[in-house]
């Protein structure tokens, strides 16, 4: 399994580290001039198909991103840190307002066929709208195997061998090539991009798409009504002592 | 005018009659989950009837229990072997054979590792847009889910025909075990394989405490626990306190104790009664995990730690002299 080819999907989004805020008129967050960077989750599944052309299990690395202008800024890095060249598909502003997965996994099965991928890597989800589907969703359209929430993966007989983070701790499942794999924090540590990376990484290739390049539509399937602050909680109190702390849980009645 | 506001109140009946929920049961061949029981009772906020969807090997244990409960109309069994593993590249064509059938108006999962991984596959196979881990129903077609880890709350109205969710447990009561008798029936099984995937094995944290996210207390710890067998003092204070022990991501990533633990935005979400959070800074992808707890308690001996924040009471102490201070008092 030498040649494998690996398309790997990062998303931009608001920078895990920012306090976001809601707007106004309740309808979403503010975005602008907010600073944004790769999801994490998708760093590790841009890590993650590095090691395998590392390892001379893959042969080249696509990078996609989908979104405004600026996603070719999260594409630089994926090159920076080792993707062989990317694919930005290009939606204007009313698109990028109701993109949703379903949309992603559509250009992500097709923009798969086409590249003859092996492999479709992406995040297990995206920390703005923490969905968790865009992998699954690609799978079904592939009528590929799915691996979610990868914590290892091996090379095996005919695919790969996973084993993937589940509630009750961890789960060991064998899936043929060609595969989907979404991945959990625990996968790996990625690494950062040089300097001398990020400059070789400018002249990288990367493709301009249009949705309708891949035939795919991009229909509203749900509106979003509004968007709120969650109810915020009431200030507590501080206190003295460990005794202070056991008569307030006695008087609660949890002791 | 009379005839036809008739007629349209007769084409409203047939649309409630025709509004049906299928829940699909989470299990392990043995016994029924206890997320499955607070999506039914999401399920019954929908209105309509709830039929609930057993697959699996050697399962009808199972659906038996699924029957007795209260709120669910029918049972449907998928007994076979190629549900071994619950893998979705299998239950998937037994959903889309079962919807088929069936009709539903909803296909309800709860929000954990196994629905998150078979919900979207489904949804995908039918051109469907799913909504993830809600929290609140305001309609039939409209859902209340928290984005941007649990900062914001969006409320969003599904266009597609049939509505694809998957469920917080926390965010909805369990509906009650007895009190059902649903007529039990066969779910379409026949000509479903699966060789494109293979379920290996399983290694799950054995544990005598309650299970993490339906615990009524929850003890968790973090970095500032130092190291795994520090973790102990947490072991022995929340068996006292017959409650749960959970961590943050510093301390899993840290090795402290396995990854199953995690409590945030991208492990578990748990919403007890009392949620003890010792040695945690209080991380905002923490508290998308334990911010919707009854009462906050925090102990940390950096006064400026976010997590005081949400806390209703904070101890600002150094955990090593609390824990067993308060071990001690409980003896």
């Amino acid at each position: 399994m030498a040649s494998l080819r690996v398309l790997v999907g990062c998303k931009r989004v608001i920078d895990y580290a920012v306090k976001i805020r809601v707007k106004p008129d309740k309808s979403g967050v503010v975005t602008e001039g907010v600073k944004h960077s790769m999801n994490p989750f998708d760093e590790i599944a841009v890590e993650e198909a590095i090691r395998m052309k590392e390892k001379k299990l893959a042969s080249e690395v696509i990078a996609f991103s989908c979104g405004p202008t600026a996603s070719q800024e999260t594409l630089r890095t994926a090159m920076a840190m080792g993707a062989d060249r990317s694919i930005h598909v290009e939606v204007d502003a009313n698109q990028a307002e109701i993109i949703q997965p379903i949309h992603i996994a559509k250009l992500l099965s097709k923009i798969a066929q086409e590249e003859k991928a092996d492999i479709v890597m992406v995040g297990k989800q995206a920390i703005d709208d923490d969905c968790n589907q865009t992998a699954q969703m690609t799978a079904a359209l592939l009528d590929w195997p799915q691996a979610t929430f990868a914590s290892k993966l091996e090379p095996a007989e005919g695919g790969l061998k996973v084993t993937r983070e589940i509630d009750g701790g961890l789960e060991t499942i064998q899936v043929k090539t060609p595969t989907v794999i979404s991945s959990d924090l625990r996968l790996n540590e990625p690494r950062y991009a040089t300097l001398p990376n990020i400059m070789k990484a400018k002249k990288k290739p990367l493709a301009k798409k249009k949705p309708e390049d891949y035939g795919v539509e991009i229909k509203a399937h749900q509106e979003i009504k509004k968007v709120e602050d969650p109810p915020t909680r009431e200030a507590g109190q501080k206190l003295e002592t460990v005794e202070e702390l056991v008569t307030k849980l006695k008087d609660g009645g949890f002791i | 005018m009379l005839a036809s506001k008739l007629s349209r109140n007769r084409f409203c009946t047939l649309l409630k009659r025709c509004k049906s929920t299928l829940v699909i049961v989470e299990h392990n061949n043995e016994k029924v989950t206890p997320i499955t029981l607070n999506t039914v009772s999401a399920a019954s906020k929908l209105g309509g009837e709830i039929s609930c969807l057993v697959a699996g090997s050697q399962c009808a244990k199972v659906a038996e229990e699924v029957s007795k409960i209260k709120g669910v109309n029918k049972v449907l069994l998928a007994d076979s072997d190629a549900f071994k593993g619950f893998l979705p590249e299998a239950l998937a064509p037994l959903l889309i054979a079962t919807q088929n059938q069936f009709k539903y108006s909803h296909i309800l999962a709860g929000a954990t590792a196994f629905g998150k991984n078979l919900i979207p596959r489904v949804a995908a196979k039918m051109d469907v847009s799913p909504i993830s881990d809600i929290i609140g129903v305001e309609s039939e077609d409209t859902f209340v889910r928290t984005i941007y880890a649990g900062n914001a709350v969006q409320t969003v109205k599904s266009n597609d025909d049939i509505k694809l969710v998957t469920v917080r447990g926390t965010a909805f009561p369990p509906a009650e075990e007895t009190g059902g008798s649903a007529a039990t029936d066969k779910a379409p099984v026949d000509g479903i394989s699966n060789d494109l995937s293979k379920f290996i094995s399983q290694e799950l944290s054995k544990s005598d405490r309650p299970e993490l996210t339906s615990a009524k207390t929850v003890i968790s710890g973090g970095r500032g626990m130092k190291n795994g067998e520090n973790f102990k003092m947490l072991y022995d204070l929340a068996d006292k306190m017959n409650a749960a022990v959970g961590a943050s991501r510093a301390a899993v990533d840290a090795g402290y104790v396995p990854n199953d633990l995690q409590v945030g935005q991208t492990g578990k979400i748990v919403a007890p009664e009392l949620y003890i959070a010792v040695g945690i800074s209080g991380a905002i992808q923490h508290l998308a995990g334990m911010k919707d707890s009854k009462v906050i308690v925090a102990i940390n001996k950096d006064p400026e730690a976010p997590i005081f924040q949400v806390a209703d009471y904070g101890l600002v102490a150094d955990l090593f002299k609390v824990i067993p201070e308060m071990d001690g008092m409980l003896k």
